[in-house]
């Protein structure tokens, strides 16, 4: 990128949500770091920050309701039923799903395992129904070459423990998925094809469709992982017309340990299970055990519910500010900070330069920084970013780069936020002498 | 200010004039270490004669302090023997969990040298593991490349 190229001119559109008002639910965003510096956090991309309405949810269940749900028949453990199950229609709702075809996990990678684990126990179930998406040799799982690794390393792991070939889509030199070869990689053979809705690292929104209509008409099943997408755009499975959905309530503004497996009923049914144990079960005798019916097949043990509880808090939250406008608020913020980064001499942004189908994770190297380099000295002024592979190692090396340093929004992200970022990074170059375009 | 405490200029001149750098033969361990977060990487050579290190030669990606650090270690260890060497990074190991001590630095100005001014790394624990990696890779290669022998100044357990 060049000086010249791009003139800050991009002016800034109002912002769809009231960030100061947003700002005053989140306690967090009150303390200083670094010597009374401002907490700028642009780091939601690895974990959100929580409005005061989760950390009630939480504490409202523990100081109340505590017990084990779906265990007991006191009161206590059937008010807790009763706010599990209800979180369960709240959660399934802000995806536009039945409350039975949501899974509560510990978070997305657990989610991905499971279906991952099912889907090699599908060889072995003593059960015929479960054996209808069993893989084995001969059969080829597809993923992408954007992948956070939870959804890679499961695939790898089914595919060395059954015999089945992973193959997968590559990305093209401007941040974007290469489906000219969809036709090819997504055949007769494959079983599952597994992609993003929203690139953790490169910020690209892939062209789910006509994937999601090439691996149905081979007879494959579809997974989208929507831990990045999910807490930042309207999400209905329904319209999204894949099988399995995967999410995170940690990046959604939700507590840790608790995320979500959507899977179409009749899909789940056909599922062995991953992890057993309690409240998993129909019938248990000794010599052998049945399976209750989905979700309550694949929540084996006592659930996180105070999690589960604060989740719904967190939907909640974010359907009173309305998806919409998180979306559209953090597209301002993006074209804004696109804008702002290009211009300075040095900075390369890896992934897509403009908001066409692109969500606000913003990925850039600095010439003659190292993006640790670049992360300290942000943080140094209280600017909170991710630097590193971003557990998308394969994505870091395709584009030629060691590591990059990552800014992601969310609905308290003000444009002073995007200002912060830009002048830490020319304080960067300033400070190790990289500054005026003389790379070092 | 704190960043100055962890960039020191020593710090800034071997990450941009790195001593040392570059592969070379002959070599008797050859070492590959990365740091799994962050994806920093060494390779790391070690030539023994004897119990003396007589090079030390890497090629590495990575940010500052992990590059600034291979490099104030290649003068530090190339010539000393190889259990000298290993106590000197023992030594740095023990900069590293000071949390900027200045004690501990104080004391171990002589036997660390220049490298003695990583210790405003100490402060930083996500910072620690790239000062070491290059350490470990060395304390890695020493291991297949060396076998302490009856003459050695090592102590045999009793």
């Amino acid at each position: 990128m060049t000086a010249t190229a791009t003139a800050p001119a991009t002016g800034r559109t109002p912002l769809p949500l009231d960030v100061e008002a947003v700002r005053a639910d989140f306690p967090i965003l009150g303390r200083t770091v670094r010597d009374g510096k401002r907490l700028v956090y642009l780091d939601s991309g690895a974990t959100s920050q929580k409005p005061r309405q989760v950390l009630d949810a939480e504490r409202w269940f523990y100081e109340n309701v505590n017990a084990a749900p779906h265990r007991g028949a006191h009161a206590l453990a059937e008010e807790a039923t009763e706010a599990y199950e209800q979180a369960r229609v709240t959660i399934a709702s802000f995806i536009g799903a039945q409350p039975d075809e949501v899974v509560f996990t510990r978070n997305s990678t657990e989610a991905i395992n499971l279906v991952a684990y099912a889907m090699s126990n599908a060889v072995t179930a003593k059960e015929p129904e479960f054996h209808r998406y069993a893989v084995g040799e001969g059969d080829e799982v597809v993923v992408t070459e954007m992948e956070h690794h939870a959804n890679l390393i499961p695939w790898q792991q089914l595919c060395e423990r059954t015999g089945a070939t992973l193959r997968w889509l590559g990305l093209t030199d401007d941040g974007r998925l290469d489906l000219s070869d969809l036709d090819t990689v997504v055949n007769e053979r494959t079983k599952l094809v597994t992609v993003t809705q929203q690139s953790n690292i490169l910020g690209t929104m892939p062209p789910l469709a006509p994937i999601i209509e090439r691996a149905h008409a081979v007879g494959a099943l579809v997974m989208v992982d929507g831990a990045q997408s999910v807490p930042h755009q309207p999400v209905d499975v329904a319209a999204l017309g894949a099988d399995f959905l995967v999410f995170s309530g940690h990046k959604m503004l939700g507590p840790t340990g608790v995320g979500v497996l959507w899977g179409r009923a009749e899909v789940l049914a056909a599922l062995p299970p991953f992890l057993t144990g309690g409240s998993m079960i129909e019938v248990v005798r000794m010599e052998g055990s049945t399976f209750a019916p989905p979700p309550q097949r694949f929540e084996a043990g006592v659930p996180m519910t105070a999690q589960v509880i604060g989740l719904a808090a967190a939907a909640d939250y974010l359907t009173a500010l309305g998806m919409d406008k998180v979306q559209a608020h953090e597209e301002a913020l993006t074209e804004y900070a696109l804008a702002q980064l290009q211009a300075i001499p040095g900075v390369r942004v890896i992934g897509p330069v403009d908001t066409v189908a692109r969500g606000g994770a913003i990925s850039f190297t600095v010439e003659g920084i190292h993006p640790h380099d670049v992360g300290q000295v942000l943080d140094d002024q209280g600017i909170a970013v991710r630097v590193g592979h971003h557990c998308a190692w394969p994505v870091v090396r395709r584009y030629g780069v060691p590591a990059t340093t990552r800014a992601t929004f969310y609905v308290h992200t003000g444009y002073d936020d995007v200002d912060a970022l830009v002048e830490g990074v020319r304080h960067a170059q300033r400070f190790f002498g990289v500054d005026g375009g003389e790379e070092a | 200010m704190k960043l100055q405490d962890m960039y020191q200029e020593i710090i800034l001149d071997h990450y941009r004039n790195p001593h040392g750098r570059g592969l070379r033969d002959p070599f008797d361990a050859e070492v590959h270490h990365v740091n799994p977060t962050c994806g920093d990487e060494v390779t790391l050579r070690v030539k023994v004669d004897g119990d003396t290190l007589t090079d030390v030669s890497y090629e590495g990606m990575g940010c500052s302090i992990s590059q600034a650090s291979v490099s104030a270690m290649y003068d530090l260890v190339v010539g000393k023997s190889v259990p000298d060497a290993l106590a000197t990074g023992e030594d740095f190991m023990r900069l590293m969990q000071a949390k900027g001590d200045t004690a501990v630095a104080d004391e171990l100005e002589d036997s660390l040298e220049d490298a003695v001014a990583f210790a405003g790394v100490s402060k930083y624990p996500a910072r620690i593991k790239c000062a070491l990696m290059s350490w470990m890779a060395l304390k890695d290669a020493s291991a297949r490349a060396w076998t302490p022998t009856e003459t050695a100044p090592t102590e045999e357990p009793a």
